[in-house]
């Protein structure tokens, strides 16, 4: 594996250095990411050695970047969506690994990795299939306004149909352990995948719980993240399969 | 509301069986069948509209349309809505099978990457 270089920097911002998770697969998905990235993979893989990016046909050099990083990458030969760019990377760890647990990541640096740590010890310690991540469980993440009642909208939209009652559907942070992994099989390739993976979880009638995670909403992740608009595109594409 | 109900009830009847076309499951053979059988009635009724024009306006003043010109706008446009929906449909499909092969495409390529770089370091 390639060499992380030692950085003494890191240890003042309190970041508690634990045993780096072996058993865990972090997936990313990329589409034009280079700009962030590296620093991202980095120090994820100082907790999650173990890395696979989805380049979703990036024409930044995003795949580069990565694979310099160490991360193991896949290329998808033209952009298919986060969706499916998702999927890919689950099959990846399925087919390739034999890891206990995958964690759905983002590149633009919005999830915290000691989030991604605790939901990993979380699934281990109490025996639960799917752990997802919640910014409405505390009150530390400031969506906004708007953003705030359109994440609601959505939140109340999956529960009517998975019959879930979760505080926040469109967290990308989740960590699926390998049996509940197996059960999905993602069609959406666009947004509406996060209502997807929801109810395809809860088909699998596995054991869950929320975790609260705090999502960082820098001025990168806000310009690359969903436009509002778009969710009108979720919405239609949830409700028409 | 309740003027002409025949063509009212004809009309969305048409637009519900359009809304099922398009959230039903993939069709097969008999589905193929139904439309074939649909296309011949079609040609059969514009050939009889064409000859005998009496005969649209006839059927339309019947329904509770004004003119048989109007009737043929109204079935154009279900026909149209139907266009629409099996053709969304059939995208979708198109899409996802174009999805499994370059995932699988990139799957392949990624594993046999894999096993190759330890021999070149």
């Amino acid at each position: 594996m390639s060499l992380t270089p030692p950085d003494a920097g890191s240890v003042a911002d309190g970041t508690a250095h634990h045993e780096p998770i072996e058993d865990a697969w972090l997936v990313i998905p990329l589409f034009n990411e280079a700009s962030v990235l590296r620093e991202v993979i980095t120090e994820a893989r100082k907790t999650f050695p173990h890395v696979v990016c989805v380049d979703d046909a990036s024409t930044d050099g995003s795949g580069v970047a990565a694979r310099e990083v160490g991360a193991a990458v896949v290329t998808h030969p033209f952009n298919l969506g986060q969706g499916a760019a998702l999927q890919t990377g689950i099959d990846y760890v399925l087919q390739t690994t034999d890891a206990q647990y995958v964690v759905t990541f983002d590149a633009d640096g919005q999830h915290r990795v000691e989030d991604a740590a605790a939901m990993v010890r979380r699934a281990r310690e109490e025996d639960v299939a799917i752990v997802f991540g919640s910014r409405f469980l505390d009150g530390r993440t400031k969506p906004g306004l708007l953003r705030r009642i359109i994440l609601k909208g959505a939140v109340w939209i999956t529960n009517q149909q998975t019959g879930l009652r979760l505080s926040d559907a469109h967290n990308g942070l989740r960590v699926i352990r390998r049996d509940a992994a197996q059960g999905l099989h993602l069609a959406q390739n666009r947004m509406a995948h996060a209502t997807e993976i929801v109810l395809q979880l809860s088909r699998t009638k596995l054991p869950w719980v929320e975790h609260p995670v705090l999502i960082v909403y820098t001025d990168y992740s806000r310009a690359k993240g969903q436009s509002l608009i778009n969710s009108v595109n979720i919405l239609i594409d949830t409700i028409i399969k | 509301m309740l003027d002409q109900p025949l063509i009212k009830v004809i009309l969305l009847v048409g637009i519900v069986g359009v809304t099922v076309l398009l959230t039903r499951s993939t069709a097969g053979v008999r589905h193929q069948a139904v439309r074939r059988l649909l296309l011949v009635g079609f040609v059969l009724l514009a050939a009889m509209a064409i000859l005998f024009p009496p005969l649209l306006t006839q059927v339309a003043r019947f329904v509770g349309v004004g003119r048989g010109a109007d009737l043929l706008l109204y079935g154009l446009t279900i026909t149209f809505l139907g266009y629409v929906a099996a053709s969304y449909r059939r995208m979708r499909q198109l899409e996802q099978q174009n999805t499994i092969l370059a995932r699988q495409l990139a799957l392949n390529h990624a594993v046999h990457e894999a096993r190759h770089r330890p021999k070149d370091s």
